[in-house]
């Protein structure tokens, strides 16, 4: 049976990981690939870099974040932040990448993810929605959150994937940082609408909030950071107490 | 010095890599006869079926001379894919054809309906042994990542399950082939891919068989 992933995401910047609450006052967490190395020993399924404050300058460090990563561990390894053009792409799938994550870039040229799909396949193309409830549906946000825009979240989940993308990478705004437990409504809502697995990210606090989202959220994985990086759960730990309600998992 | 076939589809970084970490060489041909320098051929491949297009028929003579000669042959992904006669994916674009049937999509029988592609850690049955699985458990997870799968035959070593049973490895003489990335899978797919190099030594001896 297919496993629920559980995948742990490192927010990259200037080459250390740092996570922070609702995408402000980040904090330090460490080297990317140490923590990699930990997480592959842990039973990690999958590990994502997202570059979160990725600028023109940082290309060449993500590189060498991307290759330090890669050099740690045989897992499934996504790239996300900054990631614009194609070239971009070729870079991140070179330094060892092999799926990358578009968030604005997306949204901005559409077309990008179809021309991405072409040349790597729709298994390496993830589109990331960052979403926040709004009255009686959930809006899309870029630039790490701070932007709105006129989409609604299942409505661009449908396109990303018409147009090629392999998953969605669902993060809820509401719930990043807060630990309080994932959007599973809004989750549920996008992963129902879409022929492509879902990840779920944002509010990952305790075991049940996995179990939660894999149930009614209706995640095909589920993506957190902090409660990893500071070792105050491990993921065999997390991986045990899901297999025990019933969730297929790797162990 | 192993072959790793690079006819453009996708990146080679991570079955490098995963080469490199149990100390097997590898070199890159750059046309279908320096494939008689390889003592072995990996075609590797990720993505779209149509990618294999490259792969002509003086590369197609290549694989099939090589296996004459008892050089083996390792498909990954759509490498395994290619061994078949084609794929639904690009109707017209022949397979190698070294098995038999044509890679279908998954998700398209009856509900409930799948996400497709497959990605992600599916559990594989051993229906016998096989050199390739050699310590490996029945019921060992390994990564996927595809939308086109093909069918169970007689050679199949590994069988995976979403929706319809799928081959995940083949095995017959000389040639071997996964669905899943060996690459991208832990120290599962590290035993698996060591199992391959080391029997590259045995096969030597029984060279051509078929």
């Amino acid at each position: 049976m297919l496993s629920k992933r559980i995948i742990a995401c490192l927010d990259v910047r200037d080459g250390r990981v740092v996570k922070g609450v609702n995408f402000e006052g980040l904090r330090e967490a460490g080297d990317p690939a140490a923590l990699a190395r930990r997480y592959n020993v842990e039973g990690i399924d999958e590990i994502v870099i997202l570059d979160v404050t990725a600028t023109l300058e940082a290309r060449q460090a993500r590189a060498q974040t991307i290759r330090a990563v890669a050099q740690e561990i045989f897992l499934p390894l996504a790239v996300g932040g900054g990631i614009r053009t194609e070239d971009d792409a070729a870079a991140a799938i070179e330094a060892g990448a092999d799926k990358v994550s578009l968030n604005t870039a997306a949204l901005q040229q559409p077309a990008l993810i179809t021309t991405l799909a072409q040349r790597y396949g729709s298994q390496a193309v993830v589109v990331a929605i960052d979403a926040k409830r709004e009255g009686g549906h959930f809006g899309v946000y870029v630039r790490s959150g701070s932007t709105g825009t006129a989409r609604d979240a299942v409505d661009w989940a449908r396109e990303a994937a018409d147009r090629g993308a392999g998953e969605i990478l669902l993060t809820s705004i509401d719930k990043d940082g807060t630990r309080s437990g994932f959007d599973c409504e809004m989750t549920a809502a996008v992963s129902t609408a879409v022929p492509i697995p879902v990840i779920a990210s944002g509010g990952a606090g305790t075991f049940e909030h996995f179990a939660e989202v894999f149930t009614t959220g209706c995640a095909d994985a589920a993506l957190a950071a902090s409660i990893f990086h500071f070792n105050e759960h491990s993921v065999v730990a997390l991986k045990q107490f899901l297999a025990a309600r019933g969730v297929p998992v790797r162990l | 010095m192993i072959a790793l076939v690079d006819y453009g589809a996708g990146n080679l970084t991570s079955v490098r890599k995963a080469l490199a970490a149990i100390d097997a060489a590898v070199f890159t041909p750059d046309r279908p006869g320096a494939l008689e320098a390889a003592r072995a051929v990996i075609v590797p491949g990720v993505g779209h079926f149509a990618a294999t297009r490259p792969l002509d028929e003086g590369w197609r003579a290549a694989m099939h001379a090589g296996l004459a000669a008892g050089r083996p042959l390792l498909g990954i992904c759509v490498g395994l894919q290619w061994f078949f006669d084609g794929s639904a994916e690009e109707p017209g674009l022949p397979g190698l054809g070294l098995f038999p049937g044509v890679c279908t999509r998954l998700g398209t029988g009856t509900p409930p309906a799948l996400k497709v592609p497959h990605v992600g850690w599916n559990s594989l049955t051993l229906p016998r042994a096989s050199r390739l699985f050699d310590g490996v458990a029945n019921d060992a997870q390994v990564y996927f990542t595809h939308s086109y799968a093909a069918p169970v035959v007689t050679d199949t070593v590994a069988i995976c399950e979403y929706g319809v049973p799928f081959s995940a490895a083949v095995e017959r003489g000389l040639v071997s082939a996964v669905q899943f990335h060996p690459e991208k899978s832990g120290d599962v797919g590290l035993r698996v891919l060591k199992n391959w190099v080391q029997g590259l030594t045995d096969q030597r001896t029984t060279a051509g068989a078929r």
